[in-house]
């Protein structure tokens, strides 16, 4: 069975549901220490979401120096799949993992809702159970989500098909070309800022076509990284 | 015992909502001569002894690589506080 490590850092909020992703999925989550430079030898690597030291400096800032996560950098660049939700997202930018950055929501609030998304890439590790073009819904919370980078960048990213989700509809956050999640150019590495962890088993996710809180939208994500280990 | 001050300001082309909200608040609490706020950040680094061309170099590098996001951010000043409140006080003609 493949095994999922999930980085808990001090303030992270998320990790158990990411594990509970893992597990549903059919992976064995294994939990990972921000202050042990160690990945127990695990296939792919979560950094869920939360406010890392309470997002003191930048969100992500201060994690990005954590003992696990040079380990992280170091096997994210031998092909190790690695997904950053949310904080986990900011975390990845921070580590230059991913380009760009996120600032303060467009409009200053908090911003806790089910949110639709566009995949426009299904070839990532974590994306490949998803059609191109497919909506699906995940919830999206977050304080500093707005996406921005310099327009290079994100010309970059859409020339290579590197923009994974853009958010559909109204733009929650601001975040530049409506972008939700990136993939840096070998596609193990993804970003976003929604929350699949949230939405992967019955009752408890977003409303969905097979009525409310029926959303298992998230749960692909990690089959996707399953399926991708596999071969 | 030295300080350093590094002011960091989110770059000129980069919207910054907390600039912004404050700007809003202003003109109600009367000040409407204000057109514009930028909101940024400043670190004061101790360390023992005076403040060296060596020590402004490595607060200059901690700027740019850890108080800065350079994706977002500008460093605008690195400076020895007492040396630029000493000089201040000069230019007053008050030394």
């Amino acid at each position: 069975m493949s095994r999922i490590g999930v980085v808990t850092f001090p303030g992270t909020l998320d990790d158990r549901d990411a594990a509970r992703g893992v597990r549903l999925a059919g992976g064995e989550p294994v939990a990972l220490w921000h202050a042990d430079a160690d990945l127990k030898g695990v296939d792919a690597v979560v950094l869920p979401g939360g406010f890392s030291y309470g997002d003191y400096l930048r969100a992500g800032a201060i994690s990005r120096f954590a003992p696990v996560m040079g380990e992280v950098v170091d096997a994210a660049g031998k092909g190790l799949p690695v997904l950053g939700i949310c904080n986990g997202f900011q975390v990845l930018t921070e580590a230059h993992l991913l380009p760009g950055s996120m600032i303060k929501n467009e409009s200053l609030h908090f911003l806790c809702r089910e949110q639709v998304l566009t995949v426009e890439n299904s070839d990532t590790a974590w994306t490949r159970e998803f059609e191109r073009g497919e909506d699906i819904t995940i919830p999206l919370k977050n304080q500093d989500g707005q996406y921005v980078a310099d327009e290079r960048t994100l010309d970059e990213l859409e020339g290579e098909g590197r923009v994974v989700f853009r958010y559909q509809g109204d733009n929650p956050n601001g975040s530049r070309r409506d972008i939700a999640g990136i993939t840096n150019a070998a596609g193990n590495v993804v970003g976003l800022m929604p929350h699949p962890e949230h939405a992967v088993e019955r009752g408890f996710g977003p409303d969905g076509a097979q009525g409310p809180r029926s959303g298992t939208d998230g749960l692909r994500f990690f089959t996707s990284v399953l399926r991708a280990l596999v071969g | 015992m030295g300080r350093v001050v590094v002011d960091v300001m989110p770059k000129p082309e980069i919207l910054d909502p907390q600039g912004k909200a404050v700007a809003g608040a202003l003109p109600r609490l009367g000040f409407g001569q204000f057109t514009s706020v930028r909101q940024g950040k400043r670190f004061e680094l101790e360390v023992d002894g005076p403040v060296t061309p060596e020590v402004l170099e490595a607060a200059a590098a901690a700027a740019e690589q850890v108080l800065s996001n350079p994706v977002i951010e500008d460093v605008v000043r690195v400076a020895d506080i007492e040396a630029d409140a000493a000089a201040t006080v000069a230019s007053q003609g008050l030394a």
